[in-house]
């Protein structure tokens, strides 16, 4: 026989549940519906014109793809060269704590801060002005945490047997760090670099005045092998380029909802994929959750 | 921390025995390498409060801090009479954290209770991915779900309430109470992960020790494991507050257009959504406005981690004590 209290007490627990539950679902279902009439061939490899009565996004995929893969050029080494310093260089002291503070400090800041800094340094001070390297370098500052906390943590769960191990056999600290840490920490690594590509697949604020919102793809139509090379590399990251959330709010902005729903979906499709392989990841490499 | 020391002497130990290890030139510019990424973080946050200083301090030598502060009218953009005044602007920021916090906590505790104590296992398997997507999803979606329903529904609402109202300036439904619901929605996932943590990491005797008592499982939960567990959901209520003051995609479309008195039904502005929607076109010093009110919001984000720090720093000693 239950007490009155303890019934309501659970049933509010059960309906907080259910609300999160249902809010997820809802979304999911509702985005869908409204999005997936709006995805086709012509969607994903089209450019926006007006001319041609195309509505597609290819422009915004690639920015993407050139935003995720550049950010990370800076910022994996970076986040992973930390993990290794705190982990295996420092003495623990005032120096550490300095910089176990800043980085969480560096992972409590909004982007829409990190957007202003960046249009100031990396745009103005530094001259790279609306450019996809401007949100590159922006992003870089941006998901270091995640990858500095995540390469630590696995750091963190080699036995030190192995580094004794390692040391003992003569073992000088750089190749012991380069042949058993680093490919042991690898699972944490991924993990980070997944985690990071989906907080720059769903950045919007700090890209808005950093990368800019250009929706149009590189022309190479014509050009020689040499000169498509440099317009894709050289040329492409000094230019301003939009991602697929910042098109997606610029077309909310203007009212074209069907197409920003199509995006939407697209975002979705991505978002699941990478929550997919952080859950298999973590449940195949993380020792420390195995019992 | 014992254990790294005693790792640390350990390697001390074996170098000596390889002989040159920390002297070879690899070695050296291994070392130097990876400390200068260590100190790129702090580096990093000290170039980024320098430059939010430098680029919000104009304005307020230009306009004044009180008119600054103390001012309600948002006109930067008037040619004839600017007027700079943010203090609606940030008490519109005040008040939607609160509410957003005040919404989101006890779901997310309770979600929180729910995963860790009464969930079958089967549904704790559904709800916690369902929560870990909510945390995964981009905050311009969440934007777009406020305006395609929130928006709509609110403004039904409105039209209920003010009916023949002559003071209600009519707003369509981008208002404070839409924008409160998407942030409360937002910070969800955080609350539910940092409170369900700590609750999991509860020394499972108080629960046992509680139920020997006769005490019933629901009385357990808020009379001995919430109270025991308050330092972890505090930091999950500190991190909501960062999380909900910094949003600013997500609200920009859904809270409206005028910086009001944040009254449930005003259109107003927040600190993040005045600097996305008015970044595009200002100039001069409306443009230096907005940098200063990327500094209240950039001063506001310190307190708020001072705050976190503090409530760990106490947690870990309580811990040791």
């Amino acid at each position: 026989m239950k007490r009155k209290s303890d019934m309501v007490v659970r049933g509010l627990i059960n309906l907080c549940a259910l609300i999160s539950v249902l809010i997820v679902g809802g979304i999911l279902i509702y985005v869908l519906v409204r999005g997936i009439g709006a995805i086709n061939w012509s969607f994903l490899t089209t450019q926006k014109s007006a001319l041609e009565g195309t509505v597609g996004i290819a422009g915004n995929i690639l920015n993407t793809v050139y935003i995720i893969v550049i950010s990370l050029v800076f910022a994996v080494p970076l986040g992973v060269g930390s993990a290794i310093y705190l982990n295996e260089y420092a003495k623990p002291g005032k120096l550490v704590r300095a910089i176990e503070f800043t980085t969480e400090t560096l992972a409590g800041i909004p982007s829409i801060i990190f957007g202003l800094f960046g249009y100031v340094f990396f745009g103005t001070v530094l001259g790279l002005k609306t450019s996809i390297l401007t949100g590159c370098l922006t992003l870089s500052l941006m998901v270091l945490p995640l990858i500095t906390r995540n390469t630590q943590e696995a750091l963190k769960t080699v036995p030190d047997s192995y580094r004794s191990g390692a040391l003992g056999m003569g073992a000088e600290k750089w190749h012991m760090i380069r042949t058993i840490l680093l490919p042991a920490a690898l699972p944490g690594i991924i993990t980070g670099v997944i985690l990071s590509i989906g907080r720059i697949v769903g950045e919007s604020a700090a890209l808005l005045f950093t990368a800019g919102s250009n929706y149009l793809l590189p022309k190479i139509d014509g050009l020689s092998f040499g000169k498509a090379v440099e317009t894709l590399t050289a040329t492409k990251i000094r230019q301003p380029g939009g991602t697929m959330t910042i098109e997606m709010y610029l077309r909310m902005q203007k009212g074209e909802y069907d197409t920003a729903f199509g995006i939407a979906v697209v975002l979705l499709l991505i978002v699941l994929v990478i929550n997919f392989l952080t859950r298999y990841l973590s449940a195949k490499f993380d020792v420390s959750k195995r019992d | 921390m014992q254990k790294q020391k005693d790792s640390n002497t350990d390697k001390k130990a074996f170098s000596i025995i390889s002989g040159s290890a920390g002297h070879s030139l690899p070695e050296v510019t291994a070392k130097v390498i990876f400390t200068v990424c260590g100190v790129l973080a702090i580096v990093a946050v000290a170039v980024i409060t320098i430059y939010m200083i430098l680029n919000g301090m104009p304005a307020v030598m230009k306009v004044g801090i009180k008119d600054i502060l103390f001012n309600t009218v948002w006109d930067p953009a008037s040619k004839t009479e600017p007027s700079y005044g943010i203090l609606y602007i940030i008490l519109t920021s005040i008040t939607g954290t609160f509410l957003a916090v005040l919404i989101g906590v006890p779901i997310g505790v309770l979600t929180a209770v729910f995963l860790a104590e009464t969930a079958p296992k089967k549904l704790a398997g559904i709800v916690r991915p369902a929560v870990e997507l909510l945390a995964g999803i981009p905050s311009v979606i969440y934007g777009l779900i406020g305006l395609m329903i929130l928006n709509p529904f609110m403004y039904k609402m409105e039209k209920l309430i003010f009916e023949g109202s002559e003071t209600h300036q009519f707003t369509g439904g981008s208002n404070l109470l839409s924008a409160v619901l998407v942030l409360a929605l937002m910070i969800l996932p955080t609350v539910i992960n940092i409170s369900e943590s700590s609750l999991r990491a509860l020394d499972p005797k108080l629960k046992f020790a509680s139920l020997a008592l006769g005490a019933s499982h629901e009385q357990t939960i808020f009379k001995v494991l919430i109270p025991a567990a308050k330092s972890g959901i505090a930091t999950a209520v500190v991190l909501g507050v960062g999380r909900a003051i910094g949003e600013a995609m997500a609200i920009t479309l859904v809270s409206g257009s005028a910086a009001n008195f944040p009254l449930p039904f005003n259109s107003v502005k927040f600190l993040t959504t005045t600097i996305v929607s008015e970044m595009g076109y200002a100039a001069d010093t409306h443009r230096q406005m907005l940098f200063t009110i990327g500094l209240v919001l950039f001063i506001f984000i310190m307190i708020v981690n001072g705050v976190l720090t503090a409530i760990l720093k106490k947690g870990a000693d309580g811990h040791e004590a």
